[in-house]
């Protein structure tokens, strides 16, 4: 089988753990340094970096979380001078400041090798032509990819996301075989493809990298079928590096990760406290070789579980089972971040008062994610002139699109028309059942 | 003539106006006017009523949204010509705008009532009464 890196891809977990714990003494030395938000923390717990002498020691030391990230908005938590910044990239925070993320020269050499192996993980090699339908910019889906697929010497087509009639005459026109995107995605190119009567089957795609979002099983089916390909699934977050973390091989039998740069945990959601090899709980990921942005012990809000038993695809590297939920109540929406408290900052904002709302995800068979906004209307916003009215809904429809980069339908209803269980209203309802497999 | 409408949100979906205008029966509340502009999945209805306070307590007490709206109201000749001459060409001479206006009929034959919104309830007034 195929491996981008078979040295660091099939050592021994005796070996591995050598080289995992000589990078975190490293990491935690360099991050107490350099990094204050760290110092600080280690501080408090009474932990010196010398003290970590095992990979047990890990459980010491303090969470990172995606607030921490807001708390140190744009570069707190850089363990570099900015002048050693090569690129920034950002993912959409939980209130209005977006996660900022940053590397260095040797960071993207990394994420660009760690990318690299899960592409040749899912079977993609130098004589393939790769067409990127992930968005090019701050998203790091985009550019990650894009470098990975050079790097192995495939042929790259940069298409970013969108533009769906075009994504489907160039996999035509320029025989595309291996196709780039959300799941979500390559379900409405399939259904585009239908109505414009082509077959992607008869196209010469072979292998659907996917990732960034949630998807079933059954969704896998429908897209192997559907565009004829084998579609892989992918995981990472820009919090760590992008895509990259981790990646099926062609045995779909849970995603590797790349634990020589990644080292991972799993902990009860609710005591934060590490829980046994197999049993699921929240993922928390430690960088051990990032420069610019290093994080420890950050926790994803992930749920999964580890399986350390060696593939048969002949990787030894962890594998972590597809996502099954999240410990928030952040969702992904056609591959972006949402945090219903963004939502609610946008109306607050459009509306001068406290909103009352409810987010209602669903994704009809074949269809993008579709985001409906329910809003209701209250004495303090309510007007006589349907006009205002009008102008409110456009308004926080626009504010959505620019604030956020999301695409919301914004639907005024009665007051009391959303359920309040308990006096709290229910948030958010989502009808896609992408963790159901 | 100054006159205090009520105006109420309603969801555009069956049953929504039924709903409303049961409230107001069921509390003796009569209508003397309605109108209902609606914006596809929402409307707003706009109603004059005997009991203006009573409406605004009853619909409000329903958890629904309500507000009132000072309006003219004015009584025309039933015959061509009059809205123009009676009441659009004050109006526009006196720079008032329309926002929305709806019609019903007189107790008095041969009269036509006319509610208006302006966006200068002064202004219109003494347009129309010029």
């Amino acid at each position: 089988m195929a491996m981008w890196n078979r040295e660091r891809e099939t050592m021994s977990r005796a070996a591995l753990e050598a080289l995992q714990l000589d990078l975190l003494r490293q990491q935690v030395a360099n991050v107490y340094e350099k990094v204050p938000f760290y110092r600080q923390a280690l501080r408090e717990r009474g932990i010196r970096p010398e003290e970590i002498r095992s990979l047990d020691d890990l459980r010491r030391l303090p969470f990172t979380r995606k607030s921490d990230f807001r708390d140190n908005y744009p570069f707190g938590l850089l363990a570099v001078p900015r002048r050693e910044l090569a690129r920034i990239h950002a993912s959409s925070g939980t209130t209005g400041k977006p996660t900022v993320v940053a590397y260095t020269k040797k960071d993207l050499d990394t994420w660009r090798e760690v990318c690299a192996r899960n592409l040749v993980a899912a079977g993609v090699s130098a004589e393939d032509t790769v067409q990127i339908a992930m968005g090019y910019g701050l998203f790091t889906g985009g550019l990650g990819w894009h470098y990975a697929s050079e790097h192995i010497g495939a042929t790259v087509v940069p298409m970013s996301s969108g533009n769906t009639k075009r994504q489907i005459m160039l996999i035509q026109d320029f025989e595309t075989t291996v196709f780039c995107c959300t799941p979500s995605y390559a379900i409405y190119v399939a259904e585009q493809a239908d109505e414009m009567g082509v077959d992607l089957r008869q196209t010469a795609l072979r292998v659907g990298i996917h990732g960034a979002e949630p998807w079933s099983e059954q969704m896998r089916q429908e897209i192997a079928q559907r565009l004829g390909i084998d579609p892989i699934d992918t995981y990472g977050l820009s919090e760590v590096m992008g895509p990259g973390v981790s990646g099926e091989c062609t045995q779909h039998c849970g995603l590797h990760i790349n634990e020589d740069h990644f080292l991972v945990e799993i902990v009860d959601p609710g005591t934060g406290e590490p829980l046994p090899p197999g049993q699921c709980g929240e993922l928390v990921i430690t960088t051990l070789t990032k420069e610019a942005l290093p994080v420890i012990r950050y926790r994803t809000g992930d749920i999964t579980r580890l399986d350390f038993t060696p593939c048969a695809c002949g990787r030894t590297l962890a594998r972590m089972e597809k996502v099954s939920g999240r410990t928030d109540d952040m969702l992904i929406v056609r591959g972006v971040n949402v945090f219903p408290s963004q939502i609610e900052a946008v109306l607050l904002q459009v509306e001068g008062v406290q909103p009352h709302y409810l987010i209602i995800v669903d994704r009809e068979r074949g269809a993008m994610d579709d985001l409906e906004i329910w809003v209701e209307v209250s004495e303090e916003v309510f007007s006589d002139d349907i006009g205002r009215l009008k102008a409110l809904q456009r308004q926080a429809e626009y504010e959505m699109r620019e604030m956020l980069g999301i695409q919301a339908r914004v639907k005024l209803v009665e007051p009391h028309r959303i359920e309040r269980s308990m006096g709290k209203a229910q948030r958010v309802i989502d009808r896609r059942e992408v963790y159901k497999a | 003539m100054r006159m205090t409408q009520v105006s109420t949100f309603l969801e555009n979906r069956p049953g929504r106006l039924l709903h409303l205008m049961n409230l107001l029966a069921e509390a003796k509340v009569n209508i003397i006017a309605h109108n209902i502009v609606d914006a596809s999945d929402f409307g707003i209805v706009h109603m004059l009523v005997d009991q203006p306070q009573r409406a605004l307590e009853v619909i409000r007490g329903a958890g629904m949204t309500a507000s009132s709206t000072e309006v003219l109201q004015v009584t025309v000749p039933d015959e061509p010509g009059a809205f123009v001459e009676r009441v659009l060409k004050p109006l526009a001479k006196a720079g008032v705008n329309i926002e929305y206006s709806y019609a019903y009929s007189s107790t008095c034959a041969g009269e036509a009532r006319i509610v208006l919104k302006v966006n200068d309830l002064v202004a219109g007034e003494r347009a129309l009464q010029g």
